[in-house]
């Protein structure tokens, strides 16, 4: 173990009641909706907030002790920290906002520099060092970041959403950073909200809800375990048990065709995500090889989305846009026919 | 050009008129001054022994004013916008209080404090000797007590507007809070700074109620230029004249070299 913490905290109406540990390199995803105290708990573990109860500690290194009154001031924490919106030092060029730390720390701005020009160099941002940070793409930015809470060579690093302020190619360029700086002396927390982020990039999830972890695991885990059906929720997803047999799965009385996957045949857990199942009034023409009939559980209407839920033959969640919504002329109760890509379901080993 | 000022909002009839009638309020008296100012006896009043010390007098006192109010105000005005002290909005009022105080009486009250009988001033006399009124300190204090606000007030909209995310990600990566107030929350803030400043330097340049009123009316000590003009003004015209058209000029040549940065920062402020 090298984080032990035990964080609660009452921020406004929310009571933060987290209990975990990290080891030694590895990477957590802390997952949960919206307002459920993600970034409260990063922030308690930087130092940036206090426990109101509890202790926060690093191998025998106690950060925040509420018994004894113990608090270690964040910039004596060994962290980097990814802020959502990168708060870069907008006066500072690229290479001073990564030299930043180093100089904080007392050390001369020309060593600094050549310092921190390392750093650039292995992340991709040296081409860009003399820029001011509003000079810089979003994924630019982003990468001064990342560098910038390198070069201090933290313990641990804390993710804060990194990916969801990208678009989509520098997001995949930035996933692909964030799995390239793994390091067996580092570990790191990456708050986020997409589920495909935590399953992907994490070696275990925490799930939480209401500031309360409801599960904990590793992605399979999480997928694989019989509460999955609260974790999917949070996470988004629509999991189902079945029974693989090549490229067919069957689930209750429905066969689904799936796509390219690593599964033995034999019990699975197939997700779909609720974005890549279509609704139709009619029969859908051509060629998706899953279709089948349904009928409108509930539906749940927001301003961007509508969230359908499907009865018999597949208890899943839909999610279409309000204009498709409006144009399936449908209402809870009524039939329709769903249709989904096989690429779109995908299995993992149970 | 007319396919781009179609698109413009036109300004309603009334706006234009009341607007364009305040622009004119402003500009006829330095227009008034500048037409009759005796331009052809400029060189004897600046040759004039009595304005050049006057002169010198103003810019050293309000310079070393204003380096003062920056040295205790950005403090003040960080603990109004970023401390959780009890009280912030009395201590504000109060602080901010001599803005809006006729100046004469900015000037009994820091007789009452720091006058020859005053509260502290006369244990200063009594201790160790010291007499403020009637000296050049004595000017500084009178400008600091009126003008320092300006720069409190801006600054503080400053510091209030500016994000902290950067300051806490300067904690995080190992600054202790003096390096980031002097790295980082400074640097975010000198356009506010900077437009303090240049506001408190204006105000203690024209001082002269509070300046009167405490620190009195000695040439050489503590006769500064607006009370060198006000003296003009009884023996001759023409001097009062030229020493108002030199304050507009040195006014002008401060705002101009300070143009982008201070309009853009006072843009911003407000």
């Amino acid at each position: 173990m090298t984080l032990v913490a035990d964080v609660r905290r009452r921020i406004g109406s929310l009571q933060l009641d987290a209990s975990f540990s990290i080891d030694k390199g590895e990477t957590i995803a802390v997952v949960g909706p919206n307002g459920a105290g993600k970034t409260s708990l990063v922030r308690t573990i930087a130092g940036l907030a206090a426990v109101d109860e509890g202790r926060i500690a690093w191998d025998e290194f106690v950060w925040d002790e509420s018994g004894s009154g113990v608090f270690v001031s964040p910039e004596r924490r060994p962290i980097g920290y990814v802020f959502q919106d990168h708060a870069l030092f907008e006066h500072l060029s690229v290479l001073d906002n990564v030299a930043f730390g180093l100089r904080a720390s007392g050390i001369g701005r020309r060593d600094a520099r050549t310092r921190a020009r390392v750093v650039l160099e292995i992340v991709g941002g040296l081409k860009f060092e003399q820029r001011m940070p509003s000079e810089l793409s979003g994924g630019e930015s982003q990468t001064v970041a990342i560098a910038r809470a390198l070069a201090t060579e933290p313990k641990l690093m804390l993710f804060d959403e990194p990916f969801a302020a990208l678009d989509t190619s520098a997001r995949a360029e930035a996933r692909r950073l964030f799995v390239a700086m793994a390091n067996p002396s580092m570990s790191r927390i990456l708050v986020t909200h997409d589920a495909v982020e935590a399953l992907t990039l994490a070696d275990r999830i925490i799930a939480i809800e209401d500031g309360s972890i409801v599960q904990i695991g590793t992605p399979s885990e999480l997928l694989a375990m019989p509460r999955s059906h609260f974790v999917a929720e949070i996470l988004g997803l629509n999991a189902l048990s079945g029974q693989l047999n090549g490229d067919q799965l069957s689930i209750g009385s429905m066969s689904l065709t799936v796509g390219a996957h690593e599964a033995l045949d034999g019990n699975v857990i197939a997700i779909i995500r609720p974005r890549s199942v279509s609704l139709h009034q009619t029969r859908p023409e051509g060629s998706p090889r899953n279709v089948w009939n349904s009928s409108v559980v509930a539906v749940d209407r927001t301003a961007d989305r509508v969230r359908v839920q499907l009865g018999a033959p597949l208890n899943i969640s839909v999610e279409v846009t309000p204009a498709g919504f409006d144009a399936l002329h449908t209402e809870v109760g009524a039939d329709l026919w769903a249709s989904v890509k096989a690429s779109e379901v995908a299995v993992h080993p149970a | 050009m007319t396919t781009r000022a179609r698109h413009e909002q036109r300004a309603p009839l009334l706006l234009a008129v009341l607007g364009t009638l305040a622009v004119i309020f402003f500009v006829l008296p330095l227009f008034a001054l500048a037409v009759r100012v005796p331009w052809s006896s400029l060189v004897d009043v600046l040759g004039n022994e009595a304005t050049t010390e006057a002169l010198m007098l103003s810019i050293i006192t309000s310079v070393i004013t204003t380096a003062i109010a920056v040295i205790f105000g950005v403090p003040l005005a960080w603990l109004l916008a970023r401390s959780t002290m009890p009280g912030r909005q009395m201590i504000r009022a109060i602080c901010t209080l001599s803005m809006v105080l006729p100046p004469v009486v900015a000037g009994v009250a820091l007789l009452a404090s720091l006058g020859r009988r005053g509260v502290v001033g006369q244990l200063l006399n009594d201790w160790i000797g010291l007499r403020l009124p009637f000296t050049m300190p004595a000017v500084v204090i009178a400008q600091l007590f009126v003008a320092m606000p300006f720069l409190v007030l801006t600054v503080e909209s400053g510091f209030a507007r500016s994000s902290t995310t950067a300051e806490e990600a300067a904690r995080t990566l190992g600054a202790s809070p003096w390096y980031v107030f002097s790295r980082v929350t400074v640097p975010a803030t000198r356009s506010a700074i900077l437009a303090g400043a240049v506001l408190t330097w204006a105000r203690a340049l024209g001082e002269f109620g509070a300046t009167i009123t405490f620190a009195g009316n000695f040439p050489g000590a503590t006769r500064t230029l607006p009370i060198a003009t006000y003296l003009a003004l009884e023996t001759n015209v023409d001097d009062a004249l030229l020493i108002s058209m030199l304050m507009v000029m040195l006014s002008l040549v401060i705002l101009v070299a300070l143009r982008g940065r201070w309009i853009g920062a006072i843009g911003g402020a407000r």
